[in-house]
């Protein structure tokens, strides 16, 4: 059985089981009487229980297999839920997400047995147990009623067969094997079973018959009829010795058998074929509940790779329509233009169907945060309520691949640095419970996520000390500095203010992780905090990655794109309204100071001679945040919709260029990175 | 064609005859319009389109230290690939494609050229001809360990 084609479609269900099965947890432990809740956990465990048999993890579906022991005692009310149970639960999720994770990296779930765990919740469900046991046990006496007589009916041939055995004085053995309940690869099993018979002797016959039994149809027994010149202890031990194989029970055929069989009634035939019913219903019974939950789901699991090539193709497309428009651009009549337009019109409407289809809502990173809180809080013996909104808000699905570890980091941060003890809560005259909120929302082109909490703050002089010991600024230097531009030193590598390290955090590799990841995905951060009060971490991120709007300006000779997003206005400024500031252009623009960067010294491109009729310097105001920046450049040139390619690994190092795009007349513009320029 | 023969690629720049092994070769272009990057070293001339790929390309002239030429009819860009970066060689032609065997190349140590040899992996005799076989890894890999 090739499995392997199984594995990437087990692997993603997995995990969406287990985040469901998380949720769900979380949802029963406010809400313990809700019944719907176990129910849906029950079922979820159910399901996750099946795949991973199928698969052949056997750990992995015996673990889940004791959870919903545990389960079905809570649904019948055996147990009461109380935060023992509760927390045993999360840590068979965390397992059994240990387990995915080995057969997501490896293909195999690793060894990890979790007795723990499992003695744990066997000690809960003991009493759900011992009813199973018994039921087992009922189940077997009832074979072993039937003992007496032979199981298997004979036909003709098969007579014929075995009274040829006889002559050659061979023996004949009907041999009944049961496996344990627990076996998960029925199937597998018992081709093992087969390979031992098939190699010391002759199957002649087989109940249920060998394709059902390959096919798994049977229950945990099968009777199989053999001739050999073996005792029958060899069989009874040979066989005994393959694992998960309950019983063995070996009957040496005689004449008297075979005479036998000729009256057997067919009894026996309609109660396996009632069995096997059963079984057949069994697996009906399970079939309609995961379609109908495909059904509502409506979806097409689409490889990320095919929609990158999709993508890939609706940009050269756009390119070729930018090329077009620019070629006909000068003397186009009426139709020409229309035509072009309605193109446009598509290309457009194409751009944003692809960017939708790879859009993911922000749920799936968002919800894995209550659980990760309510484990934090429960370590720190802290009260922390996470409050989350803006879940729906949609981001490539690129960047939500990414976007997940940074945010780890700032929540961990908040929750272990910034909200306090609850006695210190209580002193401060705070509510005793801190807060984290986690909100998601789209600004423009950008989708914007905050964490916020209502801690301690950033102890401001902490880090100026911190910074002084450092080294990082002289105790001169360091007075001119704002609040704003001292937490600018935390997103510095190693760099912690932290006096103890804990599990969480403190080591100092936090923020300046989370600020390179976050400027990799093209967005920025920003820490704000008031001492007391909490701090807000805000990260803005590019709706899509591919294809932006871009200003096209000129700067000397050259054209360069400037993402619109990070535009603010564009206005012209007089020379003489420019001022000094430390060495520094800056500009007054509506009561704000702002910095002004010469384009041309920054992309060291030569200045002929400077335009002394010019009167006027064109200015384009970009943000970094909350920072404004003006940007003078020599003439804007017009809005594009461009592309953006990279520049290759050999030219990746330099900053100030953000990528490269292809413009109308198929010449190549450098786009800026706002970012490092200013 | 026994096995201990390669193909290389022969160009000229300025009076010299050099060489690249064609398996690296992805294609060679006439001159295309170049757009400069800004800070990259004075031999990376910026970056072409070439059918919707940016590929940065290389002047061999300037990386020689050898004066600048107008780009002419002649001009090519040979675009290769080495451990999957792709960028461009300035040449002022292309000659041949030739057959060299093993033996007549010969390891640059002990020969003094106005290249320097970091980048030469071996001078190859043909006839009367001397050709310099470039190692195309090596001129990169200034930017890449950057």
């Amino acid at each position: 059985m090739d499995m392997n084609k199984y594995l990437n479609i087990f692997v993603e269900e997995s995990k969406e089981h287990l985040q469901d099965l998380n949720t769900s947890l979380l949802e029963l432990e406010k809400d313990p009487d809700n019944t719907s809740i176990l129910n849906e956990i029950f079922r979820v465990a159910h399901t996750l229980k099946g795949m991973a048999g199928t698969m052949g993890y056997a750990k992995m579906s015996d673990l889940t297999h004791k959870m919903e022991d545990v389960l079905d005692s809570l649904r019948n009310g055996k147990i009461q839920i109380s935060p023992d149970v509760v927390d045993v639960l999360f840590k068979c999720l965390d397992a059994l997400e240990n387990y995915v994770e080995n057969v997501s990296m490896t293909g195999d779930e690793g060894d990890e047995e979790y007795s723990e765990i499992i003695k744990f919740l066997s000690g809960i469900s003991n009493k759900n147990n011992a009813v199973h046991t018994t039921d087992i046990h009922d189940n077997k006496t009832a074979e072993k009623e039937k003992n007496g007589d032979l199981r298997l009916e004979l036909n003709i041939y098969d007579k014929n067969v075995i009274e040829k055995a006889f002559e050659e004085s061979l023996n004949v053995y009907e041999i009944y094997v049961e496996l344990d309940q627990k076996c998960l690869l029925k199937a597998a099993r018992a081709f093992i079973i087969f390979q031992i018979l098939e190699k010391y002797s002759d199957v002649i016959k087989s109940v249920p018959s060998v394709n059902d039994i390959e096919d798994e149809k049977f229950d945990y027994y099968f009777t199989v009829m053999v001739i050999s010149e073996k005792e029958e202890e060899f069989f009874t031990k040979e066989l005994a010795s393959v694992s998960e194989v309950r019983t063995v029970e070996v009957t040496k055929l005689t004449r008297d058998h075979t005479e036998n069989f000729k009256r057997k009634p067919d009894s026996d035939k309609k109660q396996a074929h009632e069995k096997e019913k059963k079984v057949k219903h069994g697996i009906t019974d399970s079939s309609p509940k995961s379609t109908e939950k495909r059904i509502t789901a409506k979806t097409v699991r689409v490889d990320i790779e095919r929609l990158d090539v999709l993508m890939n193709l609706v940009s050269e497309l756009i390119i070729i329509k930018t090329r077009l428009d620019g070629i006909i651009s000068d003397d186009r009549d009426r139709e020409c233009a229309q035509t072009l337009e309605n193109l446009e019109r598509v290309t457009t409407s194409l751009h944003d169907s692809v960017m939708k289809v790879r859009m993911v809502p922000i749920e799936s990173v968002f919800n894995r945060f209550p659980r990760m809180v309510r484990d934090i809080s429960k370590e720190l013996n802290k009260d922390i309520t996470i409050h989350m909104s803006g879940e729906e808000t949609e981001l490539d699905r690129t960047v939500i691949d990414e976007i997940g570890e940074p945010l780890i980091h700032i929540i961990r941060n908040s929750a272990d640095h910034g909200i306090e003890k609850p006695e210190e809560r209580i002193s401060k005259g705070k509510d005793k419970a801190g807060n984290i909120w986690l909100r998601a929302y789209q600004d423009g082109n950008n989708v914007v996520i905050e964490v916020a909490d209502d801690g301690a703050g950033i102890d401001i002089e902490k880090v100026r000390k911190k910074v002084l010991d450092k080294g990082l600024e002289s105790e001169e230097s360091i007075s001119g500095l704002s609040d704003e531009e001292i937490i600018q030193y935390l997103f510095q590598p190693n760099f912690s203010t932290s006096d103890k390290v804990t599990d969480l955090s403190g080591r100092g590799v936090g923020l300046d992780v989370v600020k390179t990841k976050i400027e990799t995905l093209g967005g920025s951060v920003e820490l704000i905090s008031k001492r007391g009060q909490g701090s807000k971490t805000i990260i803005r991120l590019p709706l899509t990655l591919a294809i932006i709007q871009a200003l096209l300006v000129m700067v000397g000779t050259e054209k360069y794109a400037i993402p619109l997003n990070s535009i603010r206005e564009i206005y012209n400024v007089n020379p003489e309204d420019i001022q000094y500031i430390r060495n520094q252009e800056v500009t007054v623009l509506r009561d704000t100071v702002i910095p002004i960067i010469r384009l041309h010294d920054v992309l060291d491109i030569d200045v002929k001679e400077p335009d002394t009729n010019k009167k006027q310097l064109t200015c384009v105001v970009v943000k970094k945040g909350e920072k404004l920046s003006g940007l003078i450049v020599d003439s804007l040139i017009n809005q594009q919709e461009i592309v953006i390619k990279s520049v290759g690994k050999l030219l990746s190092n330099i900053r100030c260029i953000a990528g490269a795009t292809i413009l109308g007349d198929g010449n190549v513009a450098l786009i800026l990175d706002v970012n490092s320029i200013v | 064609m026994s096995t201990n023969q390669k193909q290389y690629v022969v160009f000229r720049i300025d009076k010299d005859e050099y060489g690249s092994d064609i398996n690296k070769v992805t294609v060679i272009e006439r001159m295309l319009t170049i757009t400069r990057v800004p800070k990259t070293p004075p031999y990376i001339k910026g970056v072409i389109n070439l059918r919707g790929d940016v590929i940065p390309v290389m002047d061999l002239r300037t990386r020689f230290g050898l004066p600048e030429k107008e780009a002419d009819d002649d001009t090519r860009i040979i675009i290769v690939e080495v451990d999957n970066i792709s960028y461009g060689i300035i040449v002022d032609s292309v000659l041949e494609v030739i057959q060299l065997d093993e033996t007549s190349i010969e390891s640059v140590s002990g020969f003094v050229n106005n290249v320097s040899l970091d980048y030469v992996s071996g001078i190859a005799k043909s006839d009367t001809r001397l050709i310099t076989l470039l190692n195309l890894e090596k001129l990169i890999s200034e930017l890449v360990t950057v």
